[in-house]
């Protein structure tokens, strides 16, 4: 009874190209590709009840954005604009104006002795200020601190922020901390 | 007319060979599962968040929980109105459940990630000051101090 042995007939792969697109399909739908961004901030620990500490007024640089998304710096109407080259002026202080922030001469592991701005920047907005504009200003103050770190990396390390070494930047950030207050909202005009 | 095609045979088109049409798809879909990550969940609120110039980015997902601030959208603005809400997960919620919520991502992720996690804040830019300080107000009680104002990048032109 010889039989005749049967070709094993091959699996056609003329649909194998459909299989693939059919899931690449299905890829396409259920993922995403957009990568987060944003202004990353650490908030202030919670405590109940805090007075709040008194600092003397030469050291606040106060950033004021109302209902109507007007802009006052220490009381002043200004631009968004000015707010980079006023906090860097108001923290730098060059001149060792009276009015802008103190400095004092502090020692920090790492680093040894080194002049340090006491200013403090409070950022106060009232409940009906739109999140945008708020972001916008934030935004502004934040690259305001983060120049003001590329200038000192460039006389410490002659490099920028970016390309410091971890520990670097760590140092760094203790030189030029990034002193941003938020307060509680209130009515303001 | 052609002299190494003396029967003058018809000349025809060779067929395209498909057999390399499948490697391609598979091609195509690697890279799509290698750059995309999956949807979590589906935004019920408007998301136009605002544009921005420093911004960093988001490293590790697994790291980050999500608050969704806007009005709300399509089907379930019938449900909820136009006024601004708070989307935790897939469920439009109240500022009161940020807590438990911030608890509950706290205990999902392994011990030594717990301090790394990171809340990314994604309100639409028309939203009122009054909500997110609520929101932050809880967060800093729920001692979730890291926090993401989501962001999209700004093209400034340099001229």
């Amino acid at each position: 009874m010889a039989r005749k042995k049967r070709a094993f007939p091959e699996i056609p792969n003329a649909s194998q190209a459909d299989i693939a697109f059919l899931l690449i399909i299905f890829f396409i739908v259920s993922t995403t590709m957009d990568t987060d961004t944003g202004i990353y901030r650490v908030l202030p620990q919670w405590v109940e009840n805090v007075e709040a500490p008194k600092i003397n007024k030469r050291n606040t640089f106060v950033v004021l954005i109302n209902k109507n998304n007007d802009l006052a710096i220490n009381g002043q109407f200004a631009q968004i604009s000015d707010i980079k080259d006023r906090l860097k002026e108001f923290i730098l202080n060059p001149n060792n104006d009276p009015n802008l922030s103190e400095k004092k001469e502090e020692n920090i592991e790492g680093l040894g002795l080194i002049t340090r701005s006491q200013g403090i920047v409070s950022l106060q907005n009232d409940r009906g200020t739109d999140y945008g504009a708020y972001i916008e200003v934030q935004n502004e103050l934040v690259k305001g601190f983060n120049e003001l770190r590329d200038e000192f990396s460039m006389d410490r390390y002659g490099r920028k922020y970016e390309k410091l070494t971890p520990e670097e930047q760590e140092l760094a950030k203790k030189a030029v901390p990034t002193a941003i207050s938020e307060a509680e909202p209130q009515e303001v005009k | 007319m052609s002299r190494f095609n003396p029967e003058g045979a018809k000349k025809t088109v060779p067929n395209i060979t498909t057999a390399s049409l499948p490697d391609i798809m598979f091609m195509l879909l690697f890279f799509f599962m290698v750059s995309t990550q999956l949807r979590e969940n589906t935004v019920n609120v408007t998301q136009n968040v605002p544009y921005a110039t420093e911004i960093t980015k988001l490293e590790k997902k697994s790291l980050v929980s999500y608050i969704y601030v806007g009005s709300p959208r399509g089907t379930f603005k019938a449900l909820y109105g136009t006024d601004t809400r708070i989307q935790l997960d897939d469920k439009i919620s109240k500022v009161n459940d940020i807590r438990p919520y911030i608890v509950g991502e706290w205990e999902k992720r392994a011990e030594e990630d717990r301090p790394k996690m990171t809340v990314s804040l994604k309100a639409d830019e028309k939203t009122k000051m009054g909500i997110i300080n609520e929101i932050k107000t809880e967060l800093r009680k729920a001692e979730a101090l890291k926090i993401n104002y989501s962001a999209k990048k700004k093209v400034v032109d340099k001229k």
